[in-house]
């Protein structure tokens, strides 16, 4: 089954499947998270420990995400659909779209994810949520890639990630933290294909993100996550600033201001993405 | 250059680990342990409003749950009074307030009714409903919740 008929028959079964989908009430208000740019549940560039809709043990969610990230040379577009069942695992299909805003031309990489809940509660257990997932990635364009030197133009991530939550922990605020350990190859998540010159092994990297809910609708948080540079082109680890507007679990609305720092030898790519959220 | 974007790295590490350690409550870290302090010096039954305000959050609770047909379901055939005189009590122990819990066991009182995590989060919400109607500040609410999360493996699937 080719990618984007996979994309549009999950999305048409979660429609179909809806009557049978009523996830709103299996999690608190603003703790399903959102999709990030790879497709999984998580934050914004950093996936999590938490899958991605309101779904409890009894229920299914469906949540779909658009996303941009606007930058000095580039634009990344992001499509995802995902599905999470029984708070336990959650499927994605993410489609990247890389506009080369300068040299004109773009680069589609397509995602597919899966993330399993080993453990906990973000909000009620003791310890935090911990969470193993995988991103296969396709290039659909390969020739930027294969220019600069990438060894593949496919290639998975591994991830182990703990998520919590804390009830009132800041002055009665409540507040989140995630820390992620991916095992990747990617360069640029793989939009510059997997390994390089430099460097063609799996790497572990470190992501983060914390944050600071001010209300059942409005969160504020930093997320970082580390790159490796496979490919000799100096490329820089990632960092955000982002403010989450969530007037419902069946929406939410995502800003950031993004320091993404060298990406294919062109320097100071920062920018401001945006997101929006949906959550059947 | 290599070195100087190593040495950013570095510190932009340090800083997202020292905010997970400030939001995670780290028992080293001196501005949290002045959280604490503080925390504790103002006592959750005073800052909610003592007994009125909490019966009045327990009264609009019993109005949400009287509006809502899932979570009714769980108490048709409940003493209402009782209910609400029990819970009032839990809340005000809860709140370190000058009460003693006289009602049975949370355990006892929840087998039979297999309550869901759905079930339960619901109940989460309308309660916050009930918070929200009695003007209780959002930091206040998070501070109860967290006491009343304790009680969540007590209440489900029995």
């Amino acid at each position: 089954m080719s990618y984007q008929t996979l994309f549009l028959s999950l999305a048409l079964s979660a429609a179909v499947g809806s009557t049978a989908i009523q996830a709103n009430d299996g999690k608190l208000l603003a703790t399903s998270g959102l999709s990030q740019i790879e497709g999984a549940g998580g934050g914004g560039i950093v996936p999590w420990a938490t899958l991605s809709g309101y779904d409890s043990q009894d229920q299914i969610s469906i949540s779909v995400a658009l996303s941009q990230v606007d930058l000095e040379d580039y634009r990344l577009n992001v499509q995802a659909v995902s599905a999470s069942f029984y708070d336990r695992i959650e499927f994605s299909l993410g489609q990247q779209r890389f506009d080369l805003k300068t040299l004109g031309g773009d680069i589609k990489m397509n995602i597919v994810g899966a993330k399993y809940k080993l453990y906990g509660d973000a909000v009620y257990s003791d310890l935090p949520q911990i969470s193993v997932g995988v991103q296969h990635k396709i290039l659909e364009d390969k020739a930027i890639a294969n220019a600069l030197g990438a060894k593949n133009t496919m290639g998975t991530d591994f991830y182990l990630a703990a998520t919590k939550i804390h009830l009132g922990a800041v002055a009665g605020y409540n507040t989140v933290w995630n820390v992620t350990a991916r095992a990747t190859k990617a360069n640029e998540l793989g939009i510059l294909g997997f390994g390089g010159q430099s460097r063609d092994s799996y790497q572990l990297m470190l992501e983060a993100s914390a944050g600071i809910l001010f209300s059942r609708h409005l969160a504020v948080g930093v997320e970082y996550r580390q790159k490796p540079d496979n490919l000799g082109l100096k490329e820089d680890d990632w960092f955000d600033l982002f403010v989450t507007y969530i007037p419902s679990k069946s929406v939410s609305i995502t800003a950031a201001y993004t320091k993404l720092g060298t990406i294919a030898g062109a320097t100071d790519q920062n920018g401001l993405y945006f997101s929006i959220n949906g959550h059947l | 250059m290599r070195d100087t974007q190593l040495k950013l790295n570095k510190s932009v590490i340090s800083i997202t680990f020292s905010l997970l350690c400030l939001l995670t409550g780290c028992t080293t870290s001196p501005s949290s342990a002045a959280l604490d302090a503080m925390s504790s010096a103002d006592n959750l039954y005073q800052t909610l409003g003592g007994k009125a305000k909490i019966n009045e959050i327990v009264d609009n609770f019993i109005n949400e749950i009287a509006f809502d047909q899932e979570t009714y379901a769980f108490f048709k055939d409940s003493n209402m009074q009782r209910f609400k005189d029990k819970l009032s009590e839990q809340l005000c122990v809860m709140a370190e307030g000058p009460c003693t819990y006289t009602g049975d066991s949370m355990e006892q009182v929840h087998t039979g009714m297999n309550i869901t995590e759905a079930n339960f989060n619901h109940g989460v919400d309308l309660f916050i409903n009930a918070m929200n109607k009695a003007e209780i500040p959002h930091t206040v609410q998070n501070r109860l919740l967290k006491e009343m999360a304790k009680t969540r493996k007590q209440m489900l699937y029995r």
